[in-house]
C-alpha cells in the first residue's frame, strides 16, 4: 500500500457503541477512517483493524459471543491469521478472545460492578505494531468502562504469555481482578493484540489527555512497512 | 422437541456472581449455605437434538471457562 | 362486573364517565372506554395540573420549541440546537426498580430522538428513604444499575445527576431521567401527522402485553396491591433502542419522515391521537397489522399496550419502501399499521372490521380539575421551630467528618463511576463538578447541565423552596461558566385531591415561575407525577428542575478543586442571612427537618451569579464552587477534597464570620445556609484583578489561602485531608453502618 493515508478499518457491530469513537481518533491521528459494517464481506483494503468497544449484540449470551459470527468477522480472521495488525478494544477484546484469535477470556468484574474510571497502566510489550512508537515500561493514564474486563486464561496459557512477553497493558492500579493485572495481551504473532482500556477517549487534549494517542500513533508508521 | 441446556462456569473458574449471591444470603437471614455457583438456563424447540452439543460448544457456551449439559425435555 | 365497576376499575370517576358520555354522544365499548383511561390517566392528562402549569413563562430568545411537543428545544450558536427534557418514572421503579429505572432512560431516549436529535446525554434525579433500612438500600442499588445498564448499553453518556435520600420517600423513591440531545436548527421534526393518505408506520420491537394500563397505574397511589401489578412493569432493550436511535437518524438524514412520535405511556393510542389532534387529522390503525410478540393480543391490548422501544412515523407512500428497508438494515421491526385521514378521529380496526372510534381531540383534552388553594396546617408548626434552640456540639472536627460522610452530602463516585460517562468522547467536564460540560464538536461551543432538586426545603416553605431550587440549578451552570438558557422541570408532587397537595403544588409552581422570570430561564418541558404517596404519607414537594446552558467557548471553564498552592479563596455573597432553618447541619446532626428558611433574592442571586461567570469566561476564574447544602465550611472542606490541597482560614475571618451571621453561634457561621453564596480561588497575583472585577457592593471577603494537607478555621477546625477524605469518599453500596463517623 504505498503512498497516500494510512487506511483503518473500524468494524461496526449492531450495538457497537465507541465505533464513532474510534473514527473519530482515527481521522485526528491522520489516517483514513474505513468503516466496516457487520454484514461486509471485505475490509475495503484496511491496512489495520479496530475492533471497537460498545455492546455488539446487546452483549446477549456472553459479550462478544454473537459478534465473532457476523459475516466481517470471515474476512477479518483471514486478514489477521495473514499478519494484519488488528486491535480490539473493551468489547473488540471481547471479540477477539471469543473468535479464538486471543487467548482466554474476559470475566465479570471481580467487584460485581461496571467500572468507570482512569486509571494507571503501564505499557510491557513493545514489540507489536500498536504499542512500537511507546517505550517498555511507560507509564499511562487510560480510561476504561466495563463490566466484563476481568482477564482470566488457565495456568498453563497465562505462564505462555508471561514467559513470551505478550503482556501489551499491566494495570498498576487493578479495577476489575484480572489475573496477573492484565490490561492487555498480544497473541503469538504479536500482531493481534486485545486491551481493555480505552485509547481513543484520551486521544484529545479538550478533552484532557493524550495518552492514548500513544497507542494508536505506532500503528501509523507500522503500517506503512 | 424441547431441548433444555444448562451452562455453568467450569469448576475452579473464579464466579464472581456466585460469589456475590453465597455472601448477600446469609445477610438475609439464610443458614447453611455453601458454595453458590451461578449460570444460564437455555430452553430451544428443535427439530432434531443432533445438533445440539455442535451449538453448545460453538455458541451457546465458551468452552474456555464453561462447561455444559443438556436434556430432551417433555 | 356492572357498569360502574367497569369504569371505576379504569380509574374514572363518575363525572368522567358522564363526560365521555356527553362528548360520544353515545356509550363507548370497552377499547373506546380504554383509550379514554389511558388519555385521561393522571399521568397523561395532566388533569390537576394542566390550569397551574399556565403560570410557567414558557418563551424566550432562544427557545425554538416550548412545551407541547416531546422536548424542549433551544438554539446554542452556529445552527446547533439542544432538545431535552426531564421525566419521571417513579411507580414503576418502586415495584421493580432495574427496570423502572432502565425503561425511564429508555423512554426519555425516545422523547429527544422523536424531535430529530441524537440523544448525547443523560442525567437522573433520584431520592429514596434512608439507607439504614434493606428495602431503600435494594432499590437504591438496582435503580443504579437499571440507569448504568440502559445508558451504557445504549451507548449515551450519563454525565450527571443527583441522590438525596430522606424518610419522606421510603416508599415513594424519585426517579427523573433526563435527556439532552443535538440538532441541526433546520432539522427539527415535529410530532403532528400531516397529509390525508400519508401512511402511519411502527418502527422498532415487537408488541406484547408490556405495562397495559400503566398510565393508569402511574396515576394510583402505591398500595400493597401494587406488588401483584408487577406484571404491568415493562422489560427494556437497550440494544434495540441503539439501533432504533441509529436507524430514525438515518431515516431523517434521508428526509423519508412527514412526523416522528416515540410510543410510551399508553402506547399506540396516546401517540396516534396526539399526532392526530395536533394535526387536525384523524389517525386509522390497524391492531391486526401490527406485529406480535405474544399470541391471542386483543385489539384494546394492541393499541394500549406499552411495549418498549417502539415509533411511530408518518411516510409518504412512495417512500414507504426505503423506510421499510432501512428498519430491515438495524434488524428493527417496521410495519405499515395504519393510514393519515380526514375524519379526525382515532380509529382502531381489525383487519377489515372497526372496533372502535373516537374523535383524537376528546382523548387529548382531559377534563381539568382547579381546587382550592388552602395553606395547610403543617406549615405553621413545621416553621415555628427555632433552630437555634439546640446547644452548639463541643467537636466541630468531628461534626464535619460527620457531615461530609452523610449520604446527601459524601461522594457520588461510588454512582458515577457505574455509569460511562465518556462515549462520545464529548464529555469536558466529568461528573462530580458542578455540572457536566460538553462540547459540541466543529465549534467553539459547549453546553452545561445540571438536575437539582430542593424536597426538604420545598416542604418547609413550598414558594420559596420552588424558587430556590431554579436558583441552585442557575448557579450550578453559572460556577462552570454557562450561561443559563432554558429548564425543563419533572413535578412530583403527593396526591393532588388533598389539601397539603396542592397547596405544595400550586405554590412550588408559583416559586419555579417567578425565579425564571427572574433569571430569563423560560420553561421548555416538563413532566408532572403526582401521587407519589403511600399509606404512610406523601413524599416531600419535589420539584426538580433540569437547566442547561451554552458556554461560548468551551475551553473557558471553572471546577471545584483547589488547584494551586498560595491561591486566595474569596467568598462572594454576603452571608447575612445565613440560618441553620432546613439545613443540612440540622438534619445530620439534629435530626431535625425545621424552621423557616431564608426567602430566596431571586435579583441578588441573578447578579452575583451572572458575575461569577462572566469571571470565568473571562479567564480570570477557574476554581469556583456554590456554597450549598451544609455550609461555606462543607462547600471549602469539597473544594480542597476534589483537588487534593488544604485551606487556612485568615486570622481573624472566623471571628468576624462568628460576630457577624453567626451571632455568636460558630454553628451558624460554618454550617449555616444561605444561597446565591459562592466560593472563587485565584493565585495572589491576580487578587487585584479579582477585587476589580467584584467592584463595589457584592459582600464579599478574603477568607483564606490554599495549601498544606488540612483544613484549619481559626482554633475551632483542624482536621487532616486524609481524615476528611476518608469520612467523604465512602461506598454508597457498601454495608450499612460501616461508614459512621464516630471520632
Amino acid at each position: 500500500m504505498g503512498g497516500g493515508a494510512v487506511r483503518i478499518g473500524v468494524t461496526i457491530f449492531p450495538g457497537s457503541n465507541c465505533d464513532r469513537d474510534a473514527l473519530y481518533a482515527v481521522e485526528r491521528m491522520g489516517a483514513e477512517p474505513v468503516e466496516l459494517w457487520h454484514a461486509d464481506a471485505d475490509l475495503k483494503g484496511s491496512d489495520a483493524v479496530i475492533v471497537p468497544g460498545g455492546f455488539s449484540y446487546g452483549d446477549y449470551l456472553r459479550p462478544g459471543a454473537i459478534a465473532r459470527f457476523a459475516k466481517v468477522m470471515a474476512a477479518l480472521e483471514d486478514f489477521a491469521r495473514s499478519g494484519g495488525p488488528v486491535l480490539g478494544v473493551c468489547n473488540g477484546f471481547q471479540v477477539l478472545t471469543e473468535a479464538h484469535l486471543l487467548p482466554g477470556a474476559l470475566l465479570r468484574n471481580a467487584g460485581m460492578r461496571f467500572v468507570c474510571r482512569r486509571v494507571r497502566v503501564r505499557v510491557e510489550a513493545t514489540e507489536t505494531p500498536w504499542t512500537s512508537s511507546c517505550e517498555p515500561g511507560e507509564e499511562l493514564t487510560l480510561p476504561v468502562a466495563h463490566n466484563e474486563g476481568n482477564y482470566f486464561a488457565d495456568p498453563v496459557t497465562l505462564k505462555q504469555i508471561e514467559a513470551d512477553d505478550r503482556v501489551v497493558l499491566r494495570y498498576l492500579e487493578n479495577p476489575n481482578g484480572s489475573a496477573n493485572d492484565i490490561a492487555g495481551i498480544c497473541n503469538e504473532d504479536r500482531n493481534v493484540v486485545g486491551i481493555m482500556p480505552h485509547p481513543e477517549r484520551a486521544s484529545d487534549p479538550a478533552l484532557g489527555s493524550e495518552e492514548g494517542i500513544r497507542i494508536l500513533r505506532s500503528i501509523l508508521a507500522e503500517a506503512r512497512l | 422437541m424441547k431441548v433444555r441446556i444448562l451452562v455453568r462456569p467450569k469448576s475452579g473458574i473464579l464466579d464472581p456472581q456466585g460469589e456475590a449471591v453465597r455472601s448477600a444470603l446469609p445477610a438475609l437471614g439464610f443458614k447453611g449455605v455453601g458454595t453458590v455457583h451461578v449460570g444460564r438456563l437455555i430452553e430451544m424447540e428443535v427439530e432434531s437434538a443432533d445438533a445440539v452439543d455442535a451449538m453448545c460448544t460453538h455458541l451457546l457456551a465458551n468452552p474456555t471457562i464453561e462447561e455444559y449439559e443438556w436434556e430432551v425435555g417433555r | 362486573m356492572n357498569l360502574q365497576e367497569t369504569y371505576t376499575s379504569l380509574g374514572f370517576s363518575d363525572f368522567e364517565y358522564d363526560r365521555i358520555l356527553e362528548l360520544l354522544g353515545r356509550a363507548p365499548n370497552y377499547l373506546e372506554l380504554s383509550l379514554f383511561s389511558v388519555m385521561w390517566s393522571e399521568h397523561c392528562g395532566y388533569k390537576n395540573s394542566r390550569p397551574l402549569l399556565r403560570r410557567f413563562p414558557n418563551s424566550g430568545l432562544r427557545v425554538l420549541q416550548g412545551p407541547g411537543e416531546n422536548a424542549g428545544v433551544v438554539e446554542v450558536g452556529e445552527g446547533w440546537a439542544l432538545a431535552f427534557k426531564v421525566e419521571s418514572h417513579n411507580h414503576p421503579s418502586a415495584v421493580e426498580p432495574y427496570e423502572g429505572a432502565a425503561t425511564g432512560v429508555g423512554g426519555i431516549i425516545r422523547d429527544i430522538l422523536a424531535m430529530g436529535a441524537r440523544p448525547v446525554a443523560l442525567l437522573d434525579s433520584l431520592r429514596f428513604g434512608p439507607l439504614g433500612e434493606e428495602r431503600n438500600r435494594y432499590l437504591f442499588r438496582e435503580v443504579v444499575r437499571g440507569i448504568g445498564g440502559y445508558g451504557n448499553a445504549v451507548g449515551v453518556p450519563t454525565i450527571g445527576g443527583e441522590v438525596e435520600f430522606a424518610g419522606a420517600y421510603s416508599g415513594n423513591p424519585l426517579v427523573n431521567a433526563m435527556c439532552v440531545g443535538l440538532i441541526r436548527t433546520e432539522d427539527l421534526v415535529r410530532s403532528r401527522a400531516t397529509g390525508e393518505g400519508n401512511l402511519v408506520l411502527l418502527l422498532g420491537s415487537k408488541t406484547g402485553r408490556d405495562g397495559i394500563h400503566g398510565a393508569t397505574f402511574a396515576s394510583d397511589e402505591l398500595t400493597e396491591e401494587s406488588e401483584s401489578k408487577r406484571s404491568n412493569v415493562q422489560v427494556g432493550d437497550p440494544f434495540a433502542e441503539k439501533m432504533l436511535i441509529e436507524c430514525c437518524l438515518k431515516l431523517l438524514d434521508e428526509s423519508l419522515l412527514v412526523s416522528l412520535q416515540d410510543l410510551g405511556a399508553a402506547g399506540i393510542a396516546s401517540s396516534a391521537s396526539e399526532m392526530a389532534a395536533k394535526g387536525g387529522v384523524g389517525i386509522e390503525v390497524d391492531a391486526e397489522r401490527v406485529p406480535l410478540r405474544e399470541t391471542g393480543m386483543e385489539p384494546y391490548e394492541v393499541v394500549i399496550s406499552e411495549s418498549q422501544e417502539r415509533m411511530l412515523a408518518v411516510v409518504e407512500p412512495d417512500k414507504v419502501g426505503r423506510v421499510l428497508g432501512l428498519a430491515e438494515r438495524y434488524g428493527l421491526v417496521g410495519a405499515v399499521i395504519g393510514r393519515v385521514a380526514d375524519h379526525g378521529e382515532l380509529r382502531v380496526k381489525n383487519g377489515g372490521e372497526t372496533v372502535g372510534s373516537v374523535p383524537a381531540e376528546y382523548l387529548a383534552d382531559a377534563p381539568v380539575y382547579e381546587r382550592e388553594v388552602v395553606r395547610p396546617a403543617y406549615l405553621d408548626e413545621a416553621q415555628s421551630s427555632d433552630p437555634e434552640d439546640y446547644p452548639q456540639p463541643d467537636d466541630y472536627n468531628l461534626v464535619l467528618k460527620k457531615m461530609l460522610a452523610h449520604p446527601n452530602l459524601c461522594s457520588r463516585r461510588s454512582i458515577f463511576q457505574q455509569y460511562d460517562h465518556q462515549v462520545g468522547v464529548d464529555t469536558v467536564v466529568l461528573p462530580g463538578a458542578d455540572s457536566a460540560v460538553m462540547r459540541i464538536r466543529g465549534t467553539k461551543l459547549g453546553f452545561a447541565v445540571t438536575t437539582d432538586g430542593r424536597g426538604r426545603h420545598c416542604y418547609l416553605d413550598p414558594r420559596g423552596g420552588g424558587a430556590a431550587t431554579v436558583a441552585e440549578a442557575y448557579r450550578n451552570l453559572s460556577c462552570v461558566g454557562a450561561e443559563p438558557v432554558a429548564i425543563t422541570n419533572c413535578l412530583n408532587f403527593g396526591s393532588p385531591e388533598k389539601t397539603e397537595g396542592y397547596y405544595q403544588l400550586a405554590e412550588c409552581i408559583e416559586g419555579i415561575a417567578q425565579a425564571c422570570e427572574a433569571f430569563g430561564t423560560p420553561v421548555v418541558s416538563g413532566n408532572a407525577s403526582l401521587y407519589n404517596e403511600t399509606e404512610a404519607g406523601a413524599v416531600y414537594p419535589t420539584p426538580v428542575v433540569g437547566m442547561v446552558g451554552v458556554l461560548e467557548d468551551v475551553s473557558r471553564y471553572a471546577t471545584p478543586g483547589f488547584k494551586r498552592e498560595g491561591d486566595i479563596v474569596v467568598v462572594i455573597g454576603s452571608g447575612s442571612r445565613v440560618s441553620l432553618a432546613g439545613s443540612d447541619y440540622l438534619e445530620v446532626v439534629h435530626g431535625r427537618v425545621a424552621g423557616e428558611p431564608p426567602e430566596p433574592n431571586l435579583d441578588a442571586e441573578k447578579k452575583i451569579a451572572d458575575l461569577v461567570r462572566e469571571m470565568v469566561r473571562s479567564g480570570l476564574v477557574d476554581t469556583a464552587h456554590d456554597i450549598s447544602g451544609g455550609g461555606e465550611l462543607v462547600a471549602v472542606a469539597k473544594m480542597a477534597l476534589a483537588g487534593g490541597l488544604g485551606i487556612e482560614y485568615m486570622e481573624g475571618e472566623f471571628e468576624r464570620k462568628l460576630a457577624g451571621q453567626g451571632r455568636g453561634r460558630a454553628d451558624v457561621a460554618l454550617f449555616g445556609e444561605e444561597y446565591g453564596a459562592f466560593l472563587v480561588a485565584v493565585p495572589w497575583e491576580r487578587w487585584a484583578e479579582l477585587r476589580g472585577a467584584l467592584g463595589g457592593d457584592e459582600g464579599y471577603y478574603r477568607i483564606g489561602t490554599v495549601g498544606g494537607d488540612s483544613v484549619k478555621v481559626g482554633d475551632v477546625i483542624d482536621v487532616k485531608l486524609s481524615e476528611l477524605r476518608e469520612a467523604y469518599e465512602r461506598d454508597l453500596f457498601g454495608a450499612p453502618g460501616g461508614a459512621e463517623v464516630t471520632h
